[in-house]
């Protein structure tokens, strides 16, 4: 049933690639039928689930012994647990939602079959990754993900944008996964074990010092994949790729696969106080870093991407709080996963219907022109910004108290992202649906279909009710907690007035763009003569300036004095090396003259030889 | 002593002396153009029997007379024939080995679509080269079959060599394989000024090593009082010290190592292998060697093994010799066959890593890289013989240029074989390096070993040029052309081939059969 999940949208994509030309009429109904079924499978387990009590959840389904080297044993097994199936229902939920969004959003586009061969591949590795029940099959689905990411990133591949963009998530990726294969290794070593129970029962056995390293390992896999600062420099130009993989891929599912790694590896982290400590701090530089960028963008996808980073760090943040958090951080996974996929749904809903222009400023006013979206759109945006009961309300609301209860400066900073997050996405919102019309010549913005519109709907329910569906119904905290454990945040401020406070930092944000972009006219062209900070903010915060010049021109200098080593060191000496072998063959070639006599010669001066070592021997 | 002759044992070299026998016959009472069909239903016949034969006879020895003591399998120990031929393990392996390079020899012998004219052999033997005789035989299409008599006696000789049990009975052995073999050398279609020099050149020098071989005999036989190994080794434990007892040692040594062409002592090697008629190459490469190895190891390890510490340096020595001169002189070689013989004389570096270890390891691990070997050899010179121009087989290197592109399959072919010689994973030659190489680090041979990956390194080199040329240089107006042959020759090919990857990926069963193959009898 486990490896289904898996088998369904593998399969998917084996057919989708290797058919060819001949799958192109129904190729991409059948990779919805896919990930459809998964997302059945994975229903019907999480109904059978529900049926247990909460010990016999989960259920462990051995395939094959994969690795069995000397004490090295690596089984090919999957897990279900209370923690996988969220994740399940999400991949494949969400997915398939976006599977039927983009027939609509890709019906013009020439290599569809393809693109869904890569999204059926992409729900493959990522189900892997959340399934798998150790950390070393774990990693083959992170990099399966990351495989994804990068045909999808750059399927455009026609525009050198979008190759580039690839080649850079491809390469900051690989950063991170360096992470992750030193913790593998690390865990190996310390504890002999790679398997998500060997290694919790393992974990109080290990040294400090491991658990701090491993915990470090973990944490820069989690960067890279989760694009949390330093590595957050590919996510923005990842908005390459076409719509629904932002949606799915850059907001929904494979960022957050950082935070289920530092959830999953909880037992490193509940001995470890220094990593999470690490945690906490890259979360809350990532969740303030983020949202500034996303105060200046103008391109409507990458404002949403500096929202991603944000709320991922978010989520980074609550994870590194500890017992107190995990579930907090799985919680607005869950919620942003939802609300997330309808904003990105959305911005690609009105790009279909402007040509395909993200430049914000030449939107305006499209609420008329877009009613659906614009619903679906505003809906996400309340969600988003916390306004109760939307669904970011409850998860976010929840962080915010947790990380009061850790810090005070943690807790101002998860406060002060809450009103800037609530700023850019009023910015947002009054650039594209209100104001006046800034439209290009020859635009003529129109809704989507219903193939596009439907999946956008659906989301908008989960804005508006996943997060009480999750806490009410769904009893997160309880659901989660034999997974990952789970404590009540010291109670310093309370949520009685934390609450009123967080909504009024929200409303002020509101309030501020509002009046700035709502109430004025919006300049067609970005004006010149900016702040120092919205220049920054423009310029993502100088993330590529600062990788240039800390690792790229180094890095430069490094490989041009390693290839001149190369070249004239190295090269050098086996050149030489090559050139005297060479010599020596001319030179034993003279002896080899053809004349009988001198190789009779030569065999009695061998035969001589022989004695000489023989009576030598003897001597 | 009473003599007596097992001749059930015997049976696989009997049935080859006599196939050669009945073949003279047949060229002497049957008509001209009856006598292929004869011939060859005679030569493949009586292998298919005799391999046959030494299978069943294999299996059945060893249900019935194994024996293991201290863990090491025993395997199967017999004399006969009064105590001058040994039946054993080691000995029935390389007779196995021997009739399966025999077989596929005999295809590349058979083959007549290769070239124009008919086969690789001249017209009449005995006509000069560039008489007017030679000129009006090969117009006439004339095509002798005087060679499969002389095929027939050089296998007959080479199952007898590894098994032969005294010095004498190695020594008739060893003329028996050599002479029919001297012949055939001369006996080239094309260019036969070379392929009779390389005849001579192969006989004086033989018959110069052979010399060497039975003074080297009658020196041995004077101390031990004895030719048979095991009279010699118990013998030579009561007069370990005398020098006669050197000198036959190094004597007997010159002969055989001239056999397996160790430097220096292989100086033949690349003027016979380049004049030689290409399938003669490809069947003397392999069979040589294999016999003569068996040969050597039997008469190192049974009748000098209590000496091992006299003759192991002088082994060193060789071992270091041949492989960095096989390997250095390859470098710079520009004849495809040429290039490939000195590669033999690198190869044959590395099984003395094998002799020189000493151990049932050493043993087992040269049983295994001769098969390896032999496979690869007549693969490798059954495709030199099928990419030709129009005078002939195209062996000047730069003919090969572009082959990849004009003829994929056969370069890739070939490519296979050059790995396989090289030693890359995934094909043969790989297993065998890595047997015989762990044979040496264990026999205590450690900067043998090193040196042989040295060279290994070295002659990379010249087998990947081999590659380059094929697949990264564009064709020219000279790159030869692949002829399509007959089934003979495709099915050695791919047998080879097949035999090379297998060897490679799943050696398992064959290591363990060489293993199982147990140790010498004494």
């Amino acid at each position: 049933m486990t490896a289904a999940l898996i088998g369904l949208p593998l399969f998917g994509a084996t057919v989708l690639l290797l058919g060819g030309r001949r799958t192109n009429a129904w190729g991409h109904l059948f990779a919805v039928a896919m990930s459809a079924s998964a997302f059945f499978v994975g229903v019907a387990t999480f109904v059978s689930m529900l049926g247990r009590s909460s010990e016999d959840r989960a259920v462990h389904q051995h395939l094959f012994d994969w690795i069995a080297v000397g004490s090295f044993h690596v089984p090919f097994d999957l897990q279900v647990d209370q923690l996988s199936i969220a994740f399940v229902l999400l991949i494949t939920g969400v997915g398939t939602l976006i599977h039927i969004y983009s027939i609509g959003y890709m019906s013009h586009d020439e290599n569809r079959r393809k693109f869904f061969a890569y999204l059926n591949l992409f729900v493959a590795a990522m189900l892997l990754l959340v399934l798998a029940n150790n950390y070393f099959l774990l990693y083959v689905g992170w990099e399966g993900v990351g495989l994804a990411s990068y045909l999808l990133i750059s399927f455009w591949q026609h525009k050198p944008s979008a190759a580039v963009a690839g080649k850079k998530a491809f390469v900051v990726n690989r950063v991170g996964d360096v992470g992750l294969s030193l913790a593998v290794m690390l865990m190996f070593v310390t504890f002999g074990t790679v398997t998500f129970d060997g290694v919790a029962k393992e974990a109080s056995k290990g040294d400090s010092t491991s658990l701090k390293l491993i915990g470090f390992a973990l944490l820069l896999a989690a960067c890279g994949k989760s694009a949390q600062f330093p590595l957050q420099s590919w996510l923005l130009d990842a908005m390459e790729g076409p719509t629904p993989v932002s949606a799915l891929i850059h907001a929904a599912t494979m960022v957050t696969a950082g935070v289920y790694l530092i959830v999953r590896a909880h037992a490193i982290f509940d001995l470890s106080e220094t990593a999470r400590t690490a945690v906490v701090v890259i979360g809350a530089i990532t969740l303030l870093l983020g949202a500034f960028i996303g105060t200046a963008k103008d391109d409507i996808k990458k404002g949403l991407a500096g929202s991603t980073m944000s709320q991922i760090g978010y989520m980074i943040l609550a994870a590194g709080l500890g017992p107190v958090g995990y579930v907090f951080a799985i919680f607005h996974l869950l919620t942003h996963g939802m609300f997330k996929a309808g904003l990105f749904l959305g911005a690609g809903s009105v790009m279909h219907g402007v040509n395909d222009d993200v430049n914000m400023r030449h939107y305006g006013a499209l609420r008329t022109a877009m009613k659906i979206t614009y619903v679906t759109f505003g809906l996400g945006f309340l969600a988003i910004i916390g306004i109760p009961p939307f669904a970011g309300f409850w998860s976010k609301d929840e962080i915010i108290h947790a990380a009061f209860g850790q810090n005070i400066f943690i807790g101002l900073a998860t406060l002060i992202g809450a009103g800037v997050t609530a700023f850019y996405m009023t910015r947002m919102m009054a650039m594209t649906f209100f104001g006046e019309a800034r439209w290009e010549k020859g635009v003529h913005p129109h809704e989507s279909p219903l193939v596009m519109t439907a999946p956008m709907m659906i989301l908008a329910v989960g804005s508006v009710f996943g997060g009480m569906a999750l806490k009410f119904l769904g009893n997160i905290d309880s659901w989660l907690e034999p997974v990952v454990g789970h404590a009540n945040p010291a109670n310093d401020v309370s949520n009685t007035i934390l609450i009123p406070v967080t909504l009024a930092v929200v409303l002020a944000g509101a309030g501020y763009a509002w009046v700035t972009y709502g109430q004025r006219p919006v300049p067609v062209v970005a004006p010149a003569e900016v702040s120092l900070l919205t220049r920054a903010a423009r310029n993502d915060a100088y993330g590529d300036a600062i990788n240039e010049a800390v690792f790229m021109r180094p890095g430069l200098h490094l490989t041009r004095a390693l290839v001149w080593f190369d070249s004239k060191g190295i090269d050098g000496f086996i050149a030489g090396l090559a050139g005297f072998i060479a010599a020596l063959s001319a030179r034993g070639r003279k002896i080899q003259n053809g004349y009988t006599r001198s190789y009779a010669l030569t065999m009695l001066g061998g035969a001589a030889l022989i004695a000489f070592v023989l009576f030598l021997v003897r001597l | 002593m009473k003599t007596s002759i097992e001749y059930a044992a015997l049976a696989p070299i009997e049935i080859l002396l006599t196939a050669g026998v009945l073949s003279i016959l047949i060229e002497a009472f049957v008509p001209r153009i009856h006598r292929r069909t004869l011939q060859l239903f005679l030569v493949f016949g009586s292998i298919v029997v005799a391999f046959g034969y030494l299978v069943a006879s294999a299996t059945q020895i060893l249900n019935g007379n194994a024996s293991v003591t201290g863990g090491q399998t025993q395997g199967i120990r017999e004399l006969a024939a009064s105590g001058s031929v040994a039946i054993d393990g080691p000995g029935l392996f390389t007779q196995g080995t021997l009739l399966i390079v025999a077989f596929i020899g005999a295809m590349l012998f058979a083959e007549r679509s290769v070239d124009p004219q008919g086969d690789a052999f001249a017209a009449r033997a005995s006509t000069l080269p560039g008489s007017e005789d030679e000129r009006q035989f090969t117009a006439q299409g004339w095509t002798q079959t005087e060679v499969w008599p002389l095929f027939l006696f050089a296998v007959g000789g080479m199952l007898l060599f590894p098994v032969s049990n005294d010095l004498l009975t190695m020594f008739v052995a060893l003329e028996v394989l050599s002479l029919p073999l001297y012949l055939l050398a001369g006996m080239a279609r094309r260019r036969r000024l070379l392929s009779q020099e390389a005849s001579l050149k192969y006989f004086v020098l033989g018959a110069f090593s052979s010399a060497f071989f039975l003074f080297g005999s009658a020196l041995i036989y004077s101390i031990a009082g004895s030719v048979e190994f095991g009279t010699i080794a118990t013998a030579l434990t009561n007069t370990l010290q005398d020098p006669i007892l050197l000198a036959g040692i190094g004597l007997i040594a010159v002969g055989l190592l001239f056999k397996v062409g160790a430097v220096p002592f292989h100086q033949w090697t690349p003027d016979v292998y380049q004049g030689s008629p290409t399938p003669l190459v490809a069947f003397m490469g392999a069979g040589t060697k294999i016999a003569a190895f068996g040969a050597l190891f039997r008469t190192f390890y049974v009748a000098f093994g209590g000496m091992r510490w006299e003759w192991r340096p002088m082994m060193w020595v060789v071992a270091i010799l041949t492989m960095l001169i096989g390997s250095i002189l390859a470098v710079t070689q520009s004849d495809i066959k040429r290039m490939l013989a000195y590669s033999s004389v690198a190869h044959t570096g590395f099984i003395l890593i094998a002799l020189t270890a000493t151990s049932p390891a050493g043993l087992s691990s040269s049983l295994f890289y001769l098969l390896a070997y032999g496979f690869t050899t007549l693969g490798l010179f059954a495709v030199v013989s099928i990419v030709r121009d129009s005078s002939g087989e195209a062996t000047h290197l730069s003919q090969w240029a572009g082959l990849g592109k004009k003829s994929p399959l056969v370069a890739s072919t070939f490519a296979l074989f050059l790995f396989a010689l090289a030693g890359i994973p995934l094909t043969s030659g790989f297993t065998a390096k890595f047997a015989v190489f762990a044979a040496g680090v264990a026999g205590g041979v450690t900067p043998l070993v090193i040196v042989a990956v040295i060279s290994s390194a070295i002659a990379a080199f010249f087998y990947a040029r081999v590659v380059v040329l094929m697949f990264f240089t564009p064709e020219n107006e000279n790159t030869a052309d692949v002829v399509v042959p007959s089934y003979f020759t495709k099915v050695a090919i791919a047998v080879s081939a097949t035999a090379t990857l297998v060897l490679g990926i799943a050696p398992q069963p064959v290591l363990d059969a060489v293993v199982n193959a147990g140790l010498f009898v004494r």
